[in-house]
């Protein structure tokens, strides 16, 4: 790091705190929660792509939506180029936008039937405000190119185009400001197999050529070792293990991360790693219990882990996890 | 719009037999109604008694009624009126009905817990008989019973929107045009009034068959259209008395009330099928 800007990370989460209130379900019943983040802390560095896993549910897009400022966030700071984003009122956000943006899973729900691709994909400069129209059209042409779509496409519908098509219009849409930010929540699950690799190629491809940051969300391990540069491993609304990609996948030092890379068959690995198996089923996010929240589902739980939450602490160069016993499962691997 | 999609639309069209239908059925009352502002076969207003109960001839194609009016003409200015009193009410719950309805979705929250509230009150009461409690309140007479159907057609309006703009609010790319920056005003009518057009204009051709229905059975009563104007209702009601001497006198009107309904309802149906999107979207 030699420039001095460079420092300050494009991405900065400090203790996000997302709790849904649920509908009471009488009268007089108190209403219930649904514990979606506590307490997420992480930082992207500029130019990174930062990789965030977990299962269905455990809060990815929860956090998405509150590191886009688009929901109330409960408590915590989410600093973008060093600029606080939460409490913002959506007018004081609207030119911050800019910086940041995002692309979504679904990409026939992501892009609207009735609006023309040009209009799609120029959306978030119209939001901005004032542009002439020849920019606009210079811009749009632009970033049209950079996905890989034709500049005449302008004028046709998404219901004209493919699932992999559709995506490229959704991440040109992403790119038409020049955000620092990209954050991708999923953005191939939903794609075929083959379309897959070609939309993760363009984004790297895009990274090189425009020096975006992306915070990446995906539930599958394969799609973020070849993206990231780092990772967080979610559960339950926290982040249980973060370290550099390699150092992770390698050496994981939580049972859960250990859990996901044993359920993914390795044809390459010579070492086989003995198994471990994942006990029970997800439990609810309705309760907030004592000591681990992995606890319930965890084949090396002990007495210790039931009682007293582990913290998120250094167990290597830039890698932390959260387990009382994260040693013992560095050395089983 | 691209070639492929007009071509496709009118495709559609043409195969939705509803739609041709339901559109040739209101397409002649509309056509009855333009000609019938020139020209009638015979007079609709004059009453000449020594021509009463004339059988159909050449020249009254479907005979007199008792007061030796012309029927076919009497039928043909009645469309006029139930066409403008459907219009005028419809567009009243329209306008007013989708903005409380696009507003209370927009907002969520208090505002619309306020406005489904008072709609919930509305949908108590039936549509006619809300519309004859009305006019026996605020006086009969054809503005009024206008202002009734219109008054009743609001909360319908409303519930709709509210319940179709809410679905269109949960969609990702509303959530991309937030995060692209865009307020609640704009998006409403960028994203979410186009998307939801086509279910108020089908269920707008519905409300208009209930309109005529509606205004035929308030000029019935005597609460709508009020003498010497023509209309379908009154003429129910004034062949009433004379079902068993002369029973066409009744049939004519209640064909010209069922084939409106009829054909509308049709339309509506067949606008249902052309505009879904998820049909357009396949091709
Ligand atoms: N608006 C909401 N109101 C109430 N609960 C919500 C809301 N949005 C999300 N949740 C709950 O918060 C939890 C986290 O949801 P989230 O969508 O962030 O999960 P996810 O990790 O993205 O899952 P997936 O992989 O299925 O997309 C879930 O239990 C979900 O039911
Ligand atoms: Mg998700």
């Amino acid at each position: 790091m030699t420039d001095c800007s460079s420092h300050v990370p494009v991405l900065e989460v400090t203790d996000l705190v997302r709790h849904y209130r649920l509908p009471r379900e009488s009268l007089f019943a108190k209403p219930g929660h649904v514990y979606a983040l506590n307490g997420v802390t992480f930082q992207i560095q500029r130019g990174k792509s930062f990789g965030i896993v977990g299962e269905s549910g455990c809060g990815k897009s929860t956090l998405a939506r509150n590191v886009m400022a688009l929901e109330e966030t409960d408590s915590g700071s989410v600093k973008i180029l060093g600029q606080e984003v939460v409490g913002l009122s959506f007018d004081q956000l609207r030119p911050l936008r800019q910086h940041f943006q995002m692309i979504f899973q679904d990409p026939y729900g992501s892009l609207d039937p009735h609006h023309t691709v040009g209009r799609i994909v120029a959306e978030p400069l119209a939001a901005l405000g004032a542009i002439s129209n020849a920019e606009r059209d210079r811009r749009v042409a632009e970033v049209l190119e950079s996905v890989g779509l034709k500049t005449r496409d302008v004028t046709k519908y998404p219901h004209e185009f493919s699932g992999g098509q559709r995506q490229r219009i959704a991440i040109a849409r992403a790119l038409i400001t020049h955000p620092e930010l990209i954050v991708a929540d999923e953005p191939v699950s939903a794609l075929d197999v083959s379309v897959q690799a070609q939309v993760l190629n363009l984004l790297k491809d895009l990274q090189v050529q425009y020096g975006v940051t992306y915070m990446f969300i995906s539930h599958d391990l394969a799609v973020v070792e070849y993206l990231c540069d780092e990772v967080a491993v979610m559960y339950l609304g926290e982040i249980v293990e973060k370290g550099l990609t390699e150092n992770l996948f390698t050496n994981p030092a939580h049972p859960y991360t250990r859990i996901l890379l044993d359920a993914v068959p390795k044809p390459g690995s010579g070492k086989r790693r003995e198994r471990i198996k994942l006990k029970g089923n997800v439990t609810g996010q309705t309760e907030r219990r004592v000591g681990c929240s992995f606890q319930d589902r965890c084949p090396m739980v002990q007495d210790l882990c039931r009682s007293e939450k582990p913290p998120l602490k250094e167990v290597g160069p830039d890698h932390l996890a959260a387990c009382h016993f994260s040693d013992k499962v560095s050395a089983a691997g | 719009m691209s070639d492929v999609q007009s071509t496709s639309f009118l495709s559609r069209c043409r195969r939705s037999r509803s739609f041709v239908v339901g559109g040739l059925l209101t397409g002649f009352l509309l056509l009855c109604a333009f000609v019938s502002l020139f020209w009638t076969p015979g007079s609709a207003y004059d009453i000449i008694i020594t021509n009463r109960f004339l059988p159909p001839s050449s020249l009254h194609w479907l005979g007199t009624d008792q007061f030796g009016r012309d029927i076919v003409s009497m039928l043909m200015t009645g469309t006029q009126n139930s066409i403008v009193v459907a219009v005028v009410a419809v567009s009243i719950g329209l306008s007013i009905g989708v903005s409380l309805g696009l507003l209370a979705s927009a907002r969520r929250g208090w505002t619309e817990e306020l406005i489904m509230r008072f709609s919930d009150f509305s949908f108590a009461f039936p549509a006619i008989l809300s519309a004859i409690m009305l006019t026996a309140i605020i006086g009969p007479g054809g503005v009024n019973s206008i202002l009734a159907i219109g008054l009743y057609n609001i909360p319908v309006f409303a519930r709709l929107t509210r319940g179709s703009a809410n679905a269109i609010w949960a969609r990702e790319f509303v959530m991309a045009a937030r995060a692209a920056g865009k307020g609640r005003f704009r998006i409403t009518f960028e994203h979410i009034l186009p998307n939801i057009l086509s279910i108020i204009i089908v269920q707008a051709t519905i409300l208009f068959a209930i309109a005529i229905l509606a205004e035929a059975a308030l000029s019935y009563l005597g609460l709508g259209t009020q003498p010497p104007e023509p209309s379908w209702g009154r003429m129910l009601n004034e062949a009433q008395t004379l079902m068993f001497l002369d029973p066409m006198q009744a049939i004519y009107p209640g064909l010209a009330i069922a084939t409106a309904v009829f054909g509308l309802n049709l339309l509506g149906d067949g606008l249902r099928d052309i505009l879904d999107p998820r049909l357009s979207r396949k091709r």
